[in-house]
Order: C-alpha cells, then sequence, then structure tokens
C-alpha cells in the first residue's frame, strides 16, 4: 500500500461527502418540493409526460397501488427489452447486422436490467445492436433507477410522514416519482457527465467498427457505439451494464485516471444523496448522517481490506496499468458496495481475500450506499432490525422515528432478509452439484465455488458485476440467474413498500430521554454490528468453502 | 400468598417438580409453541434416528459411535434445558397459586332468596346472588358490599394484617372472596360466576394457564424464527456446497452445526422470562391482569399520580402558628388549642397536636370548662367554642376578618399580608379570633411524603414525566408540584379534565399510567394504558384497571415501570448474548468441519480444540450449558438503573453484546480441555 493510493481513496471520499449534501437537498427539493427546481426547462417536460402518460399529479397512492404501478411498468419493460432483442436483426441500427438474441439469453438480460442489475451474460458489442443498446437497455438504466428511488422514497415517506388526525394512507405516487427521478436527476446529470467524458476520449457515435492496423501491422476491428451517453448513466444509475464486455476497464468506456475518478463518484452520488435526503424527510438531518456513517465505515473496512490484500500479493493480474492497484482495488469495492457492477478490474484475477471483499460487499444485502434507491430501502430494513434489539436492550418497545416497530413489521423485515440467502444459497448449492452447473466453471477448487457464490450473489444482489471464469451464456445459468434477479429485486422490494405501508399510519411518539436516539455514534455502531453479523452468520459458512479456504490453501502453495 | 415471597431461586421442591415437568413438555404439541426449540426437538429425533442406524449397522463412512450418542444426548439436554427454565419459572407461579388455592377451600353461603336464607355451596353462585355473611365467616365470593358495614381481615390476599372496614355504597364496598368478616353482618351482591373470580384470574395468572404471548413477545418470536430459518438454508445447503468440495458432511454434524447457530439461548428462555416477569410483579404484590399490561409498563411516557394520598400525606396539616403583633406566641396557641379542641377533622386534630408538640399546651375537655362547641359549617366557614362570653374561632381569612368586623374590631394589615405569603406558597392559612380580636394565623400544609423527590427524579431519569392530579386551586397545586418535583400538574382536576388530559396525552403518541381507587376513576382507569387499581378501591376500579396493587400503595407505580423495563431488557440482552455467541461457535465447527479436505485452513481453529469431533461436540455441550446458567438471569431479570436509553444501551452491549462474543470462546475451550482431560475424546 503506498501514500499515493490511499491519497486516491480519500480525495475520492472526500468528493462523495462534499457532494452528499447539495445533491441530497436538491433530490429533496425534486420530490417533496412544493416547487421543483429549474421550473422553466424542466418543469414543461415533466408536465407533458404526465400528459401524455395521462397522470394526475396530485393524486398520491396507497402503499398497494404504488406496488401494483411498480410491478406493473417493471413487467412491461421487461417484455418490450425482451421482444427488442428477439427482433432485433429486422429493427434499423444495427450496423453489424447482429442477429436475434437467444430466448434464455434475451429473458436474462430483460430481466437483468429491468432489475437494476445488469448482469452481462453476453459480450456487449458481439450480441447487441444499437438500437437494442439504446432503446431497450439505456432506457432501463433510467427506469430501473428512477424505480429503485422511488421504492426508497416511498419507504422514507411511510416512516417519516406524521399521520393526520384521520391517519395518513399514501406513501407518493409511483408515476410522479418515476417522472421527477428521471426529468430532474437522471437526465441532466447524465447528459453533463456524458460531455464530460466525451471530453476524456470516451466514444459517442452511431459508425460502424472500424479496422485498424496496429503499429506492429496487425489487423484489429475497434468496436464502435454511443457509448459516452450510457456511460454517465451506467454509473449514475448503478446499473453497470457495460457497453462492451470488457467494462469499464475498456479505454473507450474509462480512458483515464480522471474518467475513473468521475465514474466511481457517480456511483455513489444518488446513494449517498439520499441519505441526505432522507435525513431532511425525517426533520433531522443527523438520521441521515447517522445512515450515511455507517455505509462509510462499511465501505472504508471493504477498501482497506481488498486495497490491502491486493497490494501485499503485488497483484496486477487482470488490473489496467492506467488505474494501478490502489484505483482497482478502489473500484471493486465501490462498484459492489453500490450495486453497481461496472468493473475497471477483473475480480476473478484478485487475491482470494481481495476478491473476497467485492463477494462480502454485495452479500451484505448491498447496503453500502447500495443501489439508487435500493441501497436506502436496505438499509433501513437494517435499521428496523437494529432499533428492535436496541430497543428492547433499553428497556422499550421498539420504536423507529418515534413509531412502534410490532409484529407485521418483523415479519416483513424477517422476510426481506429471509429471501436473500434463500435464494443466493439455494440456487449455488443446486448449481455446485449438477454437471449442467459445474460444467460452466473455467476454474476448480474453492475458486470455482466462489465463482458460482459470486454469480448467484451479485444476480440477486441485483448488482451485475461478473467474477468472471464462468461461462454464464447457458439455458441454465441464464434461466436461474434470471430467476435470482427477479427475486432479489421485486421478492425484497414488496415486503419494504409493505413495511412502508404499516408504518405510514403509525403514531409518533415524541422522543424522550428514555428514547433511544437514532442518530447517534451509538446507533451507527450498533446499525453496522448488525449489519454484518447477519451477513456474516448467513453466508459464512458458504464463503469459508469459497474464498476462506483458497486463501489458506493459496499459502499452502496451491492455486486454482 | 404474603408467605410465598420469599421463595427462593432455587427452592428444592419446585426443582423436583420441574425436572419432572421439563420432560412433559416433551410432548410435540407443547415444544411446537416454541419454534426454534422445536427445531432443536427435530434435530434430536433425526440424530437419535441415526444413532439407532449406526447401533443396528455400522459402517465406516459414519461419524464414530461415540461421538453421535454424545451429541444425541447433549441435544436432548438442549431441549429439557429450556423446558426446565421454563417448568421453573412456572413452578414458582403454581407454588403461589397452591397457596391461593387452599383459600378458596369449600365453604357453604348463605344465600338469600326473596328474603329468605338458604345454605349452597359457594361453588354455585352465580352473579348477582345476594348473600349474608357473619363475623368469622368466609366472605364466598366476590362482590360488594349492599347492606351493612364489617370489618374485613384480607390478610389472605394483601398480607395485611390490620382489618380493614367494608360498607355498603361508596368506595369501600368491595370484597374479595376467601377474605373473612370479623365484626358485624354484611349483605354482599356476588360478582362473579365461578370461576371466574378475582382468586380464580389470579391463580390462572400465576400458573401460566392463561399466559398468552404479549404483543413484543410474539414479534421477537418472529424474529428468532426468521433467524432459525436463515440458520436452516445455511446449514442445509451446506451438504452440497460441501459435496462440491468432496466433503461429506455427516447428518450429525450438520444437525449440531444447526442447532448451535439458532438462538436457543433467548429461544429456550423466552417463555421463562415472560412467565418471572408476571412473577416479579406478584412479589410486589401487584397483579397484572396481562402481560401486555407489563409490557405496557416499560413503554410508559405519562405518570399520573393523585395527590392526595401518594404524593402528600393526605390531610392538611397545621404546621406553623403567626401571631398578629401584639399578641404572643402563647395566647394565639391557647386560643387555637380551644378552638379545634372538639373539633374532630384531621386539621383540627393536628392544631391540637401542633400546640401540643410545640407550646406544651395539654388538652383540655371542653366539657369541663364548660365551654359550646361551634362546629364548622359551609355558611360561617368557621369552627371554635364559646368560653363564657369568649367567641374563639377559626376559620377561613376572610370569614374570621367579617365576623371580627361584625364585632366591631380592628383587622391589622398584616393578617392579609401573611395569609397571602402562607397562600402563595402553596399552604392555606386559617385565621384565629377571640371576639374582636384577630390573634394570629394558623398554618396548614399539604406535607409532602419523604422520599417522594427521590423518586420523581428517578422517573425522570427513566424519561417518564409524571403529573398530580389534585382539586387544588391552581396556585397551591404549583406550590405543592414545586416541593415534591413532579414535571407537571392538573390543577381543579374533575373526572372529565382527567380523562381530557389522558386522552391527549395518547393522542401525542404517549402511553399513560394512573393509578386509581374510586368508582370515578373506572373511566380513566380503563383509558390509561397502564391502569393500577388499589386493592382498597371499588369493584369498578379494580375491573376497570389492568392492574391491582394489592397494597393499594400508589407509588407502587414506580416498580411496576421498573418490572416492564427489566422484562423487555431482558429479553434484548439475551438475544443479543444468543447471536453474539454464534461468531465463536463458527469458529469451533467450521475449521473442524473442513480440516479434512482441507487441512491448511489449521489457522481458522483459533482456539486450538483438540480434535474436529471434541469441537464440535464442546459447541453442543456450551450451547446447552449456557441455558441453564442463565436461567437465573432470566428468572430475575438484568439489573435495571435509570439511565438515560443510550447510557443504558452502551452498558447492555458491553455485557452482551461484546461479552456474548468473547464468552463461548472460552466457555467452549474449558470444554474442550475437560473432554481431553477425561479422556472422552
Amino acid at each position: 500500500m503506498t501514500a499515493n493510493g490511499w491519497l486516491q481513496i480519500l480525495v475520492f471520499f472526500a468528493l462523495v461527502v462534499a457532494v452528499t449534501a447539495p445533491l441530497g437537498a436538491y433530490m429533496f427539493r425534486v420530490f417533496e418540493g412544493r416547487h421543483q427546481p429549474l421550473p422553466r426547462l424542466l418543469g414543461p417536460v415533466e408536465r407533458a409526460l404526465y400528459r401524455l402518460g395521462g397522470v394526475d399529479r396530485t393524486r398520491e397512492q396507497t402503499w398497494v397501488e404504488y406496488t401494483v404501478a411498480l410491478l406493473v411498468f417493471s413487467a412491461a419493460g421487461v417484455l418490450v427489452t425482451y421482444v427488442l432483442q428477439r427482433l432485433q436483426h429486422v429493427l434499423p441500427l444495427n450496423p453489424q447486422q447482429l442477429g436475434a438474441v437467444e430466448p434464455t439469453l434475451a429473458f436474462n438480460t430483460a430481466v437483468s436490467f429491468g432489475t437494476n442489475t445488469n448482469w452481462q451474460s453476453y459480450a456487449g458489442e458481439s450480441t447487441m445492436s444499437y438500437l437494442t443498446q439504446m432503446a431497450a437497455l439505456a432506457w432501463h438504466n433510467f427506469t430501473s433507477a428512477a424505480a429503485g428511488m422511488g421504492v426508497a422514497l416511498a419507504v422514507a415517506r411511510g416512516l417519516t410522514r406524521r399521520p393526520g388526525p384521520d391517519g395518513a394512507k399514501t406513501l407518493g405516487n409511483f408515476w410522479v416519482d418515476l417522472t421527477r427521478a428521471i426529468v430532474y436527476v437522471l437526465l441532466p446529470l447524465s447528459l453533463v457527465f456524458a460531455l464530460v467524458l466525451v471530453s476524456q476520449g470516451v466514444l459517442q457515435n452511431f459508425a460502424a467498427y472500424r479496422e485498424v492496423t496496429t503499429l506492429e501491422g496487425a489487423k484489429q476491428l475497434l468496436a464502435m457505439g454511443p457509448v459516452a451517453s450510457q456511460e454517465a448513466i451506467k454509473e449514475l444509475g448503478t446499473n453497470g451494464g457495460g457497453f462492451f464486455n470488457a467494462n469499464s476497464a475498456h479505454p473507450f468506456e474509462n480512458p483515464t485516471p480522471f474518467t475513473n475518478l468521475i465514474e466511481m463518484l457517480l456511483i455513489f452520488a444518488i446513494p449517498a444523496g439520499l441519505t441526505f435526503t432522507y435525513g431532511r424527510m425525517a426533520r433531522d438531518q443527523k438520521q441521515g448522517w447517522a445512515i450515511f456513517a455507517a455505509m462509510s465505515a462499511l465501505f472504508f473496512a471493504g477498501v482497506a481490506a481488498c486495497y490491502w490484500a491486493e497490494a501485499h500479493g503485488h497483484n496486477m493480474e487482470g488490473k489496467e496499468q492506467r488505474f494501478g492497484i490502489a484505483a482497482s482495488a478502489l473500484f471493486a469495492t465501490v462498484t459492489t458496495d453500490a450495486s453497481c457492477g461496472a468493473v475497471n478490474a477483473m475480480h476473478d484475477s484478485f487475491t482470494p481475500l481481495g476478491g473476497l471483499v467485492p463477494l462480502v460487499n454485495i452479500a451484505l444485502g448491498e447496503v453500502i450506499f447500495g443501489g439508487v434507491g435500493a441501497g436506502l430501502y436496505g438499509v433501513l430494513i437494517f435499521v428496523v432490525l437494529t432499533v428492535f434489539i436496541a430497543g428492547l436492550m433499553v428497556g422499550r418497545t421498539p420504536e423507529y422515528l418515534g413509531k412502534k416497530i410490532e409484529q407485521r413489521e418483523m415479519k416483513l423485515a424477517m422476510l426481506y432478509i429471509l429471501i436473500f440467502p434463500l435464494i443466493i444459497l439455494g440456487l449455488s448449492a443446486w448449481a455446485s452439484v449438477v454437471p449442467y452447473g459445474v460444467s460452466s466453471l473455467n476454474n476448480g477448487g474453492p475458486h470455482g465455488l466462489s465463482e458460482i457464490l459470486y454469480a448467484y450473489t451479485s444476480g440477486t444482489g441485483n448488482n451485475g458485476s461478473a467474477f468472471g471464469g464462468i461461462n454464464a451464456n447457458t439455458r441454465f445459468w441464464n434461466t436461474t440467474l434470471a430467476v435470482a434477479m427477479l427475486f432479489g429485486r421485486f421478492f425484497m422490494m414488496i415486503p419494504v413498500l409493505a413495511i412502508a405501508g404499516s408504518m405510514l399510519n403509525k403514531k409518533t411518539v415524541p422522543p424522550g430521554p428514555g428514547t433511544f436516539p437514532t442518530n447517534g455514534v451509538l446507533f451507527t455502531a450498533l446499525l453496522l454490528g448488525v449489519i454484518v453479523i447477519v451477513g456474516a452468520l448467513t453466508f459464512f459458512p458458504a464463503l469459508s468453502l469459497g474464498p476462506v479456504v483458497e486463501h489458506f490453501v493459496a499459502h499452502g502453495g496451491k492455486v486454482y | 400468598m404474603a408467605t410465598d415471597k420469599q421463595v427462593s431461586l432455587f427452592d428444592p421442591s419446585i426443582m423436583r417438580r420441574a425436572v419432572g415437568d421439563s420432560f412433559g413438555k416433551l410432548h410435540p404439541r407443547l415444544l411446537a409453541k416454541n419454534p426454534v426449540m422445536f427445531v432443536v426437538g427435530v434435530g434430536s429425533v433425526l440424530t437419535t434416528a441415526l444413532l439407532i442406524r449406526d447401533l443396528v449397522a455400522r459402517s465406516p463412512e459414519h461419524a464414530p459411535l461415540w461421538f453421535t450418542s454424545a451429541v444425541t444426548v447433549w441435544l436432548w439436554f438442549t431441549v429439557l434445558f429450556a423446558n426446565f427454565a421454563e417448568a421453573v419459572a412456572e413452578g414458582r407461579g403454581k407454588a403461589q397459586a397452591a397457596s391461593l388455592r387452599k383459600m378458596r377451600q369449600e365453604s357453604t353461603a348463605r344465600r338469600l332468596i326473596g328474603g329468605r336464607e338458604e345454605s349452597v355451596p359457594a361453588s354455585q353462585l352465580r352473579k348477582g346472588d345476594e348473600v349474608v355473611v357473619e363475623a368469622g365467616q368466609l366472605i364466598p365470593g366476590d362482590g360488594e358490599v349492599i347492606e351493612g358495614i364489617a370489618s374485613v381481615d384480607e390478610s389472605a390476599i394483601t398480607g395485611e394484617s390490620a382489618p380493614v372496614i367494608r360498607e355498603s355504597g361508596g368506595d369501600r364496598s368491595s370484597v374479595t372472596g376467601g377474605t373473612k368478616v370479623l365484626s358485624d353482618r354484611i349483605v354482599v351482591r356476588i360478582g362473579a360466576d365461578p370461576g371466574q373470580s378475582f382468586l380464580d384470574r389470579m391463580i390462572a395468572l400465576v400458573e401460566g394457564a392463561s399466559r398468552q404471548k404479549t404483543p413484543n413477545e410474539i414479534a421477537l418470536h418472529i424474529l428468532l424464527v426468521g433467524l432459525t430459518l436463515v440458520f436452516l438454508f445455511a446449514c442445509v445447503t451446506l451438504v452440497p456446497l460441501a459435496l462440491y468440495s468432496e466433503i461429506k458432511l455427516s447428518a450429525t454434524v450438520i444437525v449440531a452445526l444447526l442447532v448451535c447457530l439458532i438462538p436457543t439461548t433467548i429461544g429456550g428462555l423466552l417463555s421463562a422470562i415472560g412467565i418471572a416477569g408476571m412473577d416479579r410483579l406478584l412479589r410486589k404484590n401487584v397483579i397484572a391482569m396481562s402481560g401486555r399490561a407489563v409490557e405496557a409498563a416499560g413503554d410508559v411516557d405519562v405518570l399520573l399520580l393523585d395527590k392526595t394520598g401518594t404524593i402528600t400525606l393526605g390531610n392538611r396539616m397545621a404546621t406553623e402558628l403567626i401571631p398578629v403583633e401584639g399578641v404572643t406566641l402563647e395566647e394565639l396557641a391557647d386560643s387555637a388549642q380551644l378552638a379545634s379542641l372538639a373539633d374532630e377533622t384531621p386539621e383540627g386534630r393536628s392544631i391540637v397536636v401542633l400546640v401540643k408538640e410545640r407550646h406544651k399546651l395539654r388538652g383540655r375537655n371542653l366539657h369541663d370548662l364548660g365551654a359550646q362547641f361551634i362546629p364548622f359549617s359551609a355558611h360561617t366557614r368557621m369552627s371554635g367554642c364559646d368560653l363564657g362570653a369568649r367567641q374563639i374561632r377559626k376559620g377561613a381569612v376572610e370569614a374570621v376578618i367579617a365576623h371580627v368586623e361584625r364585632h366591631g374590631g380592628q383587622v391589622p394589615v398584616q393578617i392579609r399580608r401573611d395569609a397571602d405569603t402562607i397562600a402563595a406558597a402553596g399552604a392555606t392559612p386559617l385565621a384565629v379570633s377571640d371576639g374582636a380580636r384577630i390573634l394570629g394565623i394558623i398554618e396548614l400544609k399539604d406535607v409532602v411524603k419523604s422520599g417522594i423527590q427521590e423518586r420523581f427524579a428517578r422517573f425522570r431519569a427513566m424519561g417518564i414525566r409524571t403529573v398530580m392530579i389534585t382539586g387544588d386551586n391552581p396556585r397551591t397545586a404549583q406550590a405543592i408540584a414545586k416541593e415534591a418535583g413532579v414535571d407537571d400538574f392538573l390543577a381543579e382536576a374533575t373526572p372529565e379534565a382527567k380523562m381530557r388530559l389522558i386522552k391527549d396525552e395518547q393522542q401525542k403518541g404517549k402511553l399513560v399510567a394512573m393509578t386509581g381507587d374510586g368508582t370515578n376513576d373506572a373511566p380513566a382507569l380503563a383509558q390509561a394504558d397502564v391502569g393500577v387499581a388499589m386493592n382498597s378501591g371499588t369493584q369498578a376500579a379494580k375491573e376497570a384497571g389492568n392492574m391491582v396493587d394489592l397494597d393499594s400503595n400508589p407509588t407502587k407505580l414506580l416498580e411496576v415501570v421498573e418490572v416492564g423495563k427489566q422484562l423487555l431488557m431482558t429479553r434484548g440482552s439475551l438475544t443479543t448474548f444468543s447471536i453474539a455467541n454464534d461468531v465463536a461457535k463458527y469458529f469451533a465447527i467450521l475449521p473442524a468441519m473442513f480440516m479434512g479436505a482441507f487441512p491448511d485452513i489449521a489457522p481458522l481453529n483459533v482456539m486450538h480444540l483438540a480434535s474436529p469431533f471434541s469441537a464440535i461436540l464442546s459447541a453442543v455441550i456450551f450451547n446447552a450449558l449456557i441455558i441453564i446458567l442463565l436461567i437465573p438471569l432470566a428468572l430475575r431479570g438484568v439489573k435495571y438503573r435509570p439511565l438515560g436509553a443510550a447510557h443504558l444501551l452502551r452498558r447492555s452491549l458491553l455485557v452482551y453484546g461484546v461479552g456474548g462474543v468473547v464468552a463461548p470462546f472460552v466457555g467452549i475451550k474449558l470444554i474442550d480441555l475437560c473432554l481431553v482431560a477425561v479422556g472422552a475424546v
């Protein structure tokens, strides 16, 4: 580890801290403010979209209506994406004449983008036409991110709204949240940063692939395309699906250390900002910072461990020279903390412990800043659990923001907690003992198991990064991973929204000296403990057979 | 019951019965009530089946026979220990119930039907029946005195040996079955059907028979079941995942791992904690009608306390004599005594006591003096005596002034000033006059109970606001509130105002507790989240509240709140401890499981346990023993200190969180050493 490496990490984090408050405050105005920002410029766009969709923006929805709207919208998006892929050979904007996508792959990809996972069983440049990339995949990059933000906002409203005399029944309007997220947050920021990326040399064209002669005189086919416009939202929406197979390791996606910094910052920007937005909604900014602090601590633990493991082994395998070990370890930590899944180095080539960090980051439930929206609502579930145990220990029935946590919330929170390991461990166990599962592995032994675990963890956690070393484009893997992504997204969103619905109408008890404060250091520490313990206890046995064993065995001189 | 208050934590007779009960509770239907222990039970059955298989047909592939047997035995112990914990808690309740039952001996009641008496067994009395009870007889059932007055020995219920007066009408009309009439004759209207009496409900409650899981207990159960399922996935999927690495895990090992991981410590002790909470209240002579009420007590935000009897001693007492200029203190004292000698009100008596103690004036007899007593009337607002030509009066300052002026006397300016000063301090001034002369003022004060301020300070430290309820005017109320150290007061309180206050606080989301005894308290008691009725109170009050204090001591609320908090804290602490334990268990069991296939992972065996088998067995034994070791804590409850929430949490986390991580490392290592020492492994 070098001072320079740590400096890069600290500069990055300082930038994250710097954008959190302004972006969070901006988003508060967008979603909760009486008047949205930039009324001249974006107001007409917003209103036009409402007219187009027949949305009454003053009508709010109950949690059930909100959930139904979300599910219908997502299902429709997945369906359209599937159809576009299957028909891309007869549709325009296909200069490379790429054929129709195979059904299980098309299903996997449609689900993958619809769930904000962006797991890619395919190589973009050799599979997807420009139309598919732009209309189907980029569409989801915006909408799935916006949908995630919507759920986070709905939950935040459920927790922070104070019921009036006849109670509150609604927690926002899905269509309004969706539209505002796209119009006021995702589109403008993507536009600005796409231009920044172009200035650094990221491609943006519709040209056919270009054949060039290299300095040694060899022929090389250079993939082209509208990259920059996809790149910004890939990070900003914690999507992670690369235009190219090499993702952000590719020089046309991520050409310089500066773009690398920008891309990492974009990944954390909205999830970090939402903690601030949440604090404002809770009318106590410290509530947001307490969550931010817990996330930051986990981030630093991860990046320190990963950087240490990689630097200790002087491991440059699978890393780009222009980024080096520190920025690669940092990117790997950031992208897996935040359910983004973009990569600038091959996680498969990390040392066993270095590779364990991204895996653990995802396995903790994608709550270290987490996905756009998903990070906040995920961490709020852990907050509910934390408050439950802490509340008991101070001798009161548990409450959060003055609202009691009771049977129904515990039931739903446990459902949320249960679905995650059920899918990951269940599918991993299945894949590890059947020939059609293991035959996709390029590596044997514990490393092969790490690859399996990583794939399902990444899918269920809606991260989308791949450990690599696995040929996931088979019918078994495409289908099971699609199931993992679907369940990991929607079966976790539904209990979350249900909690929002049941918390919404609860009476608010004003805090007193007997109530346990959820905006201090102690709470942050406890929240950290709960996240780590729940994650560790769940996955430690499985992980110990994968990366942990691999680490010790590697010390004994055996590598896989 | 009073005799039973000192049941030791491990009374031998309770222990003996509990051991038997632990086996009785193995019945699947009973076990299924506790999902965590049910899983352990199923695991035990499974390993037992494996053991039988191994006994019948040995296979070198299976774990050694001694290992399977040892694990099986300890798994059964785990279930039995949890059952034992519950049985001990119930046993303590049952011991109390048994003494209560003795009171419910079959007695004969004298039922009145159409004015005629007939003898019927007490058990056949219905609600609404009227019975006659005379001196020396037991009251056959709960009810209300509708005729007569009697002194009743209620020591069987309250432990208080002094007899109490029960009379028809008013707030002292309620009687409890099983208590004994000592004098006179009363007619009682029975208020409960057989099996529904106060005594019956008490017996059912302390025995745990009618115990229902409380809301928070259910929520905690959900957490525990959820964790159990998570560990079930983790353990079951470990079999194929290990198979991938060519490790064949035996079912015994997987069951052992599962049982060690699932929260058996809290799962096994949860119901014992709940029962013990009710029991602790009972030991303080408070009967909670539901576990829910005990839980709510821990949450109370606002406490409503009646001034009289709770905060103050109950009656205003003379505390000071202030003569006007030109009058000696002795003269004032003499007249004050004369004016009060025949005054039987507590105030009057307190004046006589004061002058006797301070001014050595012995009591005299008005009759011997030939004086004529003038009793207090609402019209004159004075009392006193006429001694020959002397008209000695004491009374409200304005009334006395008017009286003096009527007799053409002078009113010194000082008198009004003194009166105002006294009133401003929350006390009551009484003026004393002799004929046309005003002699001075007697200060009557509400005397605040000693030690009450410390109690309120404790409440404040707990985050509970205290509100004093009084019929006094705001000025007096404020002075007393200040002296007693309550946070707020409601002056000139009417039952409606009290009710409104409760509803207002509840509207703000607060939980309100109050005590009460009168029939007019009943609606407020019912409305409050925690309503503690005094046993001396009316039947209506007792029905409306969700707790009854047998000692009729309003300050008992403090202890009720503490028990409620203790109950929740014990649950939270043991849950934390239980989960924290898992870290060490992983480090004991996982290396043991995989060491065969991957000898390189030996460094993970941080405890240096002797062998894989002893590692797993040690973890299982630790897991079982910890339940037994924590039974005293579960029954006694963790210690509650009135500290701020953050402070309290830090302390609990340190003890049960950090302690929970460290303890099993030590414990498992010790057990491993013992196993090696005795040559078991």
